[in-house]
């Protein structure tokens, strides 16, 4: 008998696990613990209308306060989880109060990966993951400064566009020959390089950043081949890695991530876990993937909720992701590592196109740019593990669902 | 602040004061009306904010743009008075609107 389930995390994940809990019947005890103050927020608005000032604090809560009391859930939050002892079932959280579990759903997220190189530890120099991470920002960001951004991938960019409407004078250096480059196509990357280009930030591939300096803040950032760019804030955007300590410290087997099963199960079976932080199988593309996207949390989570409960559901999902820069919206769905080739629909100077990918004749994965169309039909057709005729793909005028 | 009224897939009745400014979406997410799922926050990006605008309410609203009108046709049973509840703004004069939550959400 499950009597009480707790959830560390107080994400995306976590919030929808307790939305999938309580609606599935279960009445025990719920508890979510979160290290962050806030009730769950949304996180993707903190790089675009959040950051501008556009959106105010209180429309980035998924739920008001009475929905968790309505719904009977214990909010700890503001409290770490220190130490799990996945023999005993309790967690133990930081300010010494022991929990004791029938099941855990962990939801830890992810966390920036940080700069190791020379002055990375300046003040002035900023991560954007949480809701704590944007008024420190907000305020360097005055009409006139000088931001550097390291990284050209979803959240530098979407971060550069946003400095840029709130009057920064916006650098972005990536270290690879183009920006997205682990995530789109290299026609896409182009066309949000231009993008940005036009709207008149610095965008700056192949600049691998080596020091940062300045005196009690930084002031320079300086890269491989010399260069230096002043900086009255610096932004870094390179990756984030899956948070696991909790688990690994109670012995939980860890690889990328929290290793879970389809049915979101880590090594130990009364825990389960969802999200950023989990490497988990994927059926439909036949391999383990970590994905960092609110789509996944969100199914994921669910997934974990019905599992955890005993209803046995394999979480077999198509990804998909979406990034605004501007007022262009790339939206991605499928995987597509394994390609072997890739098809054009439209013309990037029309400002709407898509890239698709074929293995064989079967549809893995596609990007979207201002192509809500092509997108939409793509979700069907790559779930459904569609084949399509190549050749009739790249005539754009014909729809995605009638290149078969 | 205007009244929504919302029906939820089971035939249950939310009646919400809704603040203006935000949108129809968020009054659903913000009071967990079921079946309202919206992952994507209002993004225009997923499609799982479908809902049905009441057909007396459904030519007051401003139109439907063409990415929205896009996302509609592959949602489950589209109809005419079809709309993604993340593109409509809360305004005084919706008070008393009326909104049925599809069955289900996604294609």
């Amino acid at each position: 008998m499950i009597s009480t389930i707790l959830i560390v995390g107080g994400g995306q994940a976590g919030a929808q696990a307790i939305d999938t809990l309580r609606r599935e019947g279960f009445g025990g005890r719920l508890v979510l613990i979160g290290d962050e103050p806030e009730l769950p927020y949304q996180r993707p608005p903190l790089s675009k209308k959040y950051l501008s000032g556009e959106m105010a604090a209180d429309r980035l809560p998924f739920r008001h306060r009475s929905f968790y009391e309505d719904h009977r859930v214990e909010l700890k939050l503001g409290r770490r989880a220190a130490r799990l002892d996945a023999a005993a079932r309790q967690l133990e959280l930081e300010d010494g109060e022991t929990l004791s579990y029938d099941r855990l759903l962990l939801c830890l997220g992810a966390a920036s990966r940080r700069l190791t190189c020379p002055g990375a530890a300046l003040p002035g120099v900023r991560y954007l993951r949480a809701l704590e991470d944007v008024p420190p920002i907000q305020s360097a960001c005055k009409p006139g400064a000088r931001v550097v951004v390291i990284g050209g991938g979803y959240i530098g960019l979407e971060t550069a566009a946003t400095c840029l409407k709130m009057g920064c004078a916006v650098t972005v250096l990536e270290m690879a020959d183009r920006v997205m480059n682990r995530v789109v196509a290299p026609c896409v990357s182009e066309y949000f390089a231009l993008e940005h280009r036009t709207h008149g930030v610095n965008v700056i591939c192949d600049m691998r950043v080596t020091r940062l300096d300045g005196g009690d803040r930084v002031e320079w950032v300086t890269c491989a081949d010399g260069s230096r760019h002043p900086a009255d804030l610096v932004i870094v955007g390179v990756g984030a890695v899956a948070t696991t300590e909790l688990a690994r410290a109670a012995g939980l087997d860890c690889d990328d991530g929290i290793v879970v099963d389809e049915y979101c199960r880590t090594s130990d079976a009364a825990i389960y876990a969802a999200g950023d932080c989990t490497n988990h199988p994927s059926p439909r593309f036949g391999r383990r993937v970590r994905l960092e996207s609110v789509d996944n949390a969100f199914e994921q989570a669910k997934s974990a909720a019905l599992n955890l409960l005993g209803r046995r559901m394999a979480h077999d999902r198509v990804p998909w992701f979406w990034s605004d820069q501007f007022d262009n919206k790339l939206l991605i769905v499928g995987l597509s590592q394994g390609y072997d080739r890739q098809v054009l629909r439209g013309d990037p100077a029309a400002r709407i196109f898509s890239v698709c990918y074929l293995k064989g004749r079967e549809l893995l994965a596609v990007e979207a740019v201002n192509h809500s169309k092509d997108y939409m039909a793509a979700r069907k057709l790559i779930a459904e593990r569609a084949m399509l005729d190549p050749d009739k793909l790249g005539h754009s005028d014909l729809a995605l669902k009638e290149a078969v | 602040m205007p009244k929504i009224v919302f029906t939820e897939p089971g035939g249950a009745r939310r009646e919400i004061a809704a603040p203006l400014g935000i949108t129809l979406m968020e009054v659903a997410r913000q009071h967990g009306v079921q079946g309202v799922v919206a992952q994507c926050g209002g993004a225009c990006a997923c499609a799982t904010c479908h809902v049905y605008i009441d057909p007396a309410w459904a030519a007051r609203l401003p139109p439907r743009e063409e990415m929205e009108e896009a996302m509609l046709e592959t949602a489950w049973e589209p109809r005419d008075n079809s709309r993604l509840s993340c593109q409509i703004h809360i305004t005084a004069d919706l008070d008393g609107l009326e909104v049925a939550v599809p069955q289900k959400q996604g294609s």
